[in-house]
């Protein structure tokens, strides 16, 4: 199928999620100000307001009740999307966990941010991996592109009846969020096109009424969470299929597993979000040197792609897994903890060393990534003294 | 029942109960203990409600007795996310139904949304979301079942909780006599946010229950009723006494029933003599440790918070200046 010709335009990501969010037509938003997120808010806040996107914007009271409210509103049958950070992410933990058990697809854009304390309202991944077991499917963008793409392709995903749950995209708050990158847009035709308007499953209506969250006995419990378990590994299908058709359409091709110049890499590094463009010019600079290094960058976080990512590790003998959170006194830092998992089974596996980096926006440069490298490979070839470690503490 | 709708709920007493809806919106077989007051007044309020709504419930008492999955004693579409953020849930409903409204979406008539919630849910920890549902001028009716305690986890003390009164964590001992605070007031609350109806009802009047529910659903806007609900499980009474009980508590202006239509108070149902606390109080074994002093403490403190809510209801003046933004601007 042939590709439209796209006009690249310069805005910021965060206007470019709001815009997608417009294309989409969302019909219900509720959302409260956190710092980096409220860009995006602000800019839907200003189309609903100038009758361009036909949204009821509801101005709630706190992150807890933005959630409670997209529940309802996702319950009633109306496509909603929200968005937050951090603190705001932490307050709404509770009713995240509802929203998927309720199945209801809501869409949520996470403008990743570190948790208090000390308070700090820069970059990195703690507040989502926090949340990590909430039931949602759990997207990681690298740039404003992707951004704007998987905000819109997630509408479809969430909604699609074999899916039915939440997602949430998560883009790196301020290294993505509050900078101009060029994008290319789609008019509202093809996106009418590609995401037709919502069709619930069930809603809460009194023609045919029915009672959602009713409470569960030890006899039904389990049963309940393992249907839960398995739609949201069920959604891997979906997800990729959606992708691809995004992929027919707009030239722009998705994968829950990308790898950039991995081919003859003894070293891979693995990461998750924007700082995986810093990490390529890295890579390149390794790979001028003569030096076998390769990088994996994990988009899809949930449902976890095992058999990709075990593709995309294979014939690499040493992974630096890069995290942006801390799992304090615990085995390795969310991310590793997973790499970890999905290679153990495996007869013929990689060493694996976790380093978390960037935490609350410390910034990371490509020859951060050098020394890491540098670093691990030191360690390998001396016998690792311990398996994770926090890149650049001072003092 | 169209014909008695709005504004007619101080004729309630030229009404018999064969007049009254036989719908049942909660239906019998749900788990709530014997004799409960909140029961019956779901029920009640239930049918004053109609077919076309939608129901957020918090959780508590009310919807733990009510859906166990797979049941359901519930007719009305209903919703239950979580403890503290019913009035939240309701604000998304209404905003859905808003847009599905406007984009002409909705195949019947617009359904009302009501919010429920146990005295917990409402004056503690969901006094936030019910605040922000108020200042927002969401188009609900939000109910509180006020049994004056968290009963469903095992009686403990609540803000709701009357002064005096035993729970497990306010118990009476050597250096206590029950519950220390006095009961906070809800519906000053509500009444504060200049919303258009707030009331008291009670399952003891149901003719007055079920026409201000009636009102407040049909009230554009937020509104605000709080029905007091007697748990004889954790009152410590007799099962056979609830709507005694709840009779007793206005006739000893414990429980005055009344409403504030755009800030003006109107007391609905006027006891013709204030019967002595005591009255209220001894059927009650939440009361029994409680010795003179406190029970004229607790006399003292009704009577002249009773005086004072009689002086409202004929202020010349209402509490507020109700906000009536003219169409057009």
């Amino acid at each position: 199928m042939a590709v439209p010709e796209q006009k690249r335009i310069g805005m910021e990501v965060s206007i470019a999620v709001s815009h997608a969010v417009q294309l989409a037509r969302a019909e219900a938003i509720a959302a409260y100000p956190i710092t980096p997120q409220t860009h995006i808010v602000e800019h839907l806040s200003s189309v609903v307001a100038n009758g361009e996107l036909d949204a009821e914007f509801v101005t709630v009271e706190s992150e807890h009740s933005a959630m409670s409210a997209s529940i309802g509103s996702a319950a009633t049958g109306v496509r909603t999307y929200t968005a937050t950070s951090s603190q705001g992410l932490a307050l709404m933990n509770e009713i995240l966990f509802i929203a998927s058990a309720m199945r209801l697809p809501i869409v949520m854009t996470v403008a990743n941010r570190a948790l208090s304390g000390p308070l700090s309202i820069w970059n990195d991944h703690s507040d989502i991996m926090a949340a990590r077991d909430i039931g949602w499917v759990q997207i990681f963008v690298e740039n404003g592109q992707e951004a704007f793409d998987h905000t819109i392709m997630s509408f479809k995903i969430a909604e699609d009846h074999r899916v039915l749950l939440p997602i949430a995209v998560n883009l790196d708050g301020f290294i993505l969020s509050h900078v101009v990158e060029a994008h290319e847009l789609l008019d509202q035709e093809t996106v009418d096109k590609f995401l037709p308007p919502l069709v619930p499953y069930h809603k809460l209506d009194p023609a045919k009424p029915v009672t959602m969250g009713a409470f569960a006995m030890p006899e039904l419990f389990t049963e309940v969470k393992m249907a839960h378990q398995v739609a949201l590994n069920n959604s891997y299908g979906p997800i990729l299929e959606i992708w691809q058709e995004w992929g027919d359409l707009t030239g722009r091709h998705y994968k829950p597993v990308e790898t950039y110049r991995t081919e003859g890499a003894k070293t891979v590094i693995l990461i998750m979000g924007s700082l995986a463009e810093v990490a390529e010019t890295a890579v390149d600079a390794m790979r001028e040197q003569g030096l076998p290094v390769g990088l994996v960058k994990l988009r899809l976080w949930r449902p976890f792609p095992f058999e990709d990512l075990r593709n995309a590790l294979a014939g690499a003998e040493l992974v630096i897994v890069c995290d942006r959170a801390l799992s304090l006194g615990g085995a390795a830092s969310p991310v590793m903890a997973e790499v970890r998992s999905t290679m153990y089974p495996l007869p013929k596996k990689p060493r694996i060393l976790g380093y978390t980096i960037g935490l609350g926006g410390r910034d990371t440069q490509p020859e951060d990534f050098e020394k890491v490298v540098q670093h691990a490979q030191a360690e390998v070839k001396q016998g690792p003294s311990q398996e994770y470690y926090i890149y650049g503490v001072r003092g | 029942m169209e014909k008695f709708g709005f504004a007619e709920s101080t004729k309630f007493d030229t009404y018999a109960s064969r007049m009254m809806p036989r719908d049942e919106f909660f239906t019998s077989g749900h788990r709530s203990c014997q004799g409960c007051g909140e029961a019956l007044a779901v029920r009640w309020v239930c049918k004053a409600i109609g077919k076309d709504a939608i129901i957020a419930h918090a959780t508590g008492c009310m919807e733990i007795v009510s859906s166990a999955m797979p049941q359901t004693a519930w007719m009305h579409p209903w919703i239950h996310v979580a403890f503290e953020n019913t009035s939240a849930v309701a604000s998304g409903i209404d905003a859905a139904l808003k847009v599905l409204e406007r984009k002409g979406k909705l195949t019947g008539a617009r359904p009302k949304v009501v919010a429920m919630g146990g005295d917990g849910g409402t004056s503690d920890i969901g006094l936030q979301a019910l605040s922000g549902a108020l200042e927002r001028g969401t188009n609900f009716t939000y109910i509180c079942w006020d049994n004056e305690a968290y009963m469903n986890t095992g009686i403990q003390r609540s803000s709701a909780t009357p002064f005096g009164a035993m729970t497990t964590t306010s118990p009476p001992g050597k250096q206590s006599y029950g519950q220390r605070t006095w009961k906070k007031d809800m519906v000053a609350i509500a009444v504060a946010h200049g919303i258009p109806y707030v009331a008291t009802a009670s399952p003891g009047y149901l003719f007055d229950l079920y026409f201000k529910v009636k009102k407040a659903v049909e009230t554009p806007g937020p509104a605000y009723i709080h029905v007091l609900s007697v748990c004889p499980t954790g009152w410590r009474s007799a099962t056979d006494l609830s709507v005694r009980l709840a009779r007793l508590a206005t006739e000893t202006a414990v429980f005055p029933l009344f409403e504030v239509v755009d800030g003006k108070y109107q007391l609905t149902v006027e006891p013709p003599k204030i019967r002595p606390v005591r009255d209220y109080l001894k059927p009650q074994g939440r009361f029994r440790h409680l010795r003179d002093p406190e029970v004229e403490f607790i006399q003292k403190q009704v009577m002249d918070r009773y005086k004072l809510l009689l002086e409202k209801c004929q202020a010349p003046f209402p509490e507020f200046v109700p906000v009536h933004v003219p169409e057009g601007i």
